[in-house]
């Protein structure tokens, strides 16, 4: 399995359509998560939110809700919608890879927001083709031999994290 | 599925407690995050039924420190080692770095062991993951009870692939640590070869 890299230009495209996301949707916080509860970006008032947490939940409610479409014969449910007394979460999924989450509160609506995540996730799709193919390209010149920043972890790297 | 994030400088790794039923698997997280600095961990999140046992997950994410100017992170999870719980057990194995097998030490649970183990194995081949090549601890934990085999029969039957393993009793943190240097070290190790 290949593993997920984001590099800095893809990370400020993404970065820039979830905080125009955000103002369109007049949404308080929008973010990026991959389907293994890494978060990839946010966008909003993220002071009083512990979005590590919220990342690991979030792609935990997508797989198991991804399971739960599977036992009943569907591909997936590409949207979930929490609704709270004062916050809202649109979880929805952006090619098959990745997991957005708009937050709002009565400021916004559920019909403004799903519009605007529509538009939002044709761009993402297109930033998160442009990482994939870049990821390949770059497998591709490492067997020409340049190496990654990590060919050269030593012992001494890895045991100078556990000193304590 | 290690996470390489140029733009943050930073590699996130995910690393997956396994193992039957009552094995200590929670215990482990709990050990790590009452002993670890604030500032080097986030929340200990526990998805947990009324009487304590892992319905879902339990996740802890932890700062190890900076190799080679990334910062490195490990999520640590533990599935629900209740045997019925294998649909959901299966879900935390999605891009899994590495794995801890927590065997139960005592003569009753090792039927136990062998069946989670052999469920591990499935389980990661369902997900494209292979045992024999993905990063691997074997932790004896409850090896304070009076119950417990002698650690090298345990070995004999638990043994995988000569993986590292360490004799724990994770209430008191023995073996805790030692267990998830030796899975961590290994994950980081891989990220060589790629
Ligand atoms: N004596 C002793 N008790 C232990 C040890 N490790 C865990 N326990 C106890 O065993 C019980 C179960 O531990 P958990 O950590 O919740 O087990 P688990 O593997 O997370 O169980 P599930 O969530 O059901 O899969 C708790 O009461 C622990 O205190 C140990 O090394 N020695
Ligand atoms: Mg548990």
């Amino acid at each position: 399995m290949s593993d997920f890299v984001l590099f800095d230009e893809e990370f400020q495209q993404i970065k820039e359509v979830i905080g125009r996301l955000k103002m369109d949707a007049q949404a308080k916080v929008v973010f990026i998560v991959d389907k293994n509860g890494q978060q990839i970006a946010a966008q909003g008032d993220l002071e009083s939110l512990d979005t590590t947490s919220l990342a690991s939940l979030t792609a935990g409610n997508v797989a198991a809700t991804d399971g739960l479409a599977k036992l009943i014969g569907e591909k997936e449910f590409p949207v979930l919608f929490h609704e709270g007394e004062r916050d809202n979460v649109y979880i929805s999924i952006v090619g098959q890879r990745v997991i957005l989450v708009v937050i709002f509160d009565e400021r916004s609506s559920l019909g403004l927001v799903r519009l605007r995540v529509r538009k939002a996730t044709q761009d993402l799709e297109r930033i998160f083709d442009a990482i994939q193919k870049k990821v390949e390209e770059e497998k591709e010149r490492r067997h020409e031999g340049i190496d990654s920043p990590f060919a050269e972890i030593t012992d001494d790297d890895i045991d100078s994290l556990f000193r304590e | 599925m290690t996470f390489i994030n140029y733009a943050a400088r930073e590699i996130n790794c995910k690393i997956v407690y396994y193992g039957p039923g009552l094995c200590g698997k929670t215990t482990n997280l709990q050990y790590i995050y009452d002993r670890t600095n604030p500032s080097a961990k986030g929340k200990l999140i526990s998805l947990a039924t009324e009487t304590d046992r892992t319905l879902f997950f339990d996740f802890l994410p932890l700062d190890l420190g900076t190799v080679r100017g990334f910062k490195t992170r490990f999520h640590l999870y533990t599935v629900p080692g209740q045997v019925f719980y294998d649909a959901s057990r299966k879900l935390i194995l999605k891009g899994v770095d590495g794995v801890v097998f927590v065997a139960d030490s005592q003569d009753a649970r090792m039927d136990a062991n062998v069946e989670s183990l052999q469920n591990l194995e499935k389980n990661l081949k369902e997900h494209g993951f292979d045992l024999t090549t993905i990063p691997y601890v074997l932790q004896l934990n409850k090896r304070d009870l009076p119950t417990a085999l002698p650690a090298d029969e345990l070995y004999r039957q638990l043994n995988y692939k000569g993986e590292p393993t360490f004799e724990a009793t994770a209430p008191t943190g023995v073996g805790v640590f030692d267990t998830l240097k030796a899975v961590a070290k290994q994950v980081l190790m891989e990220l060589r070869k790629k």
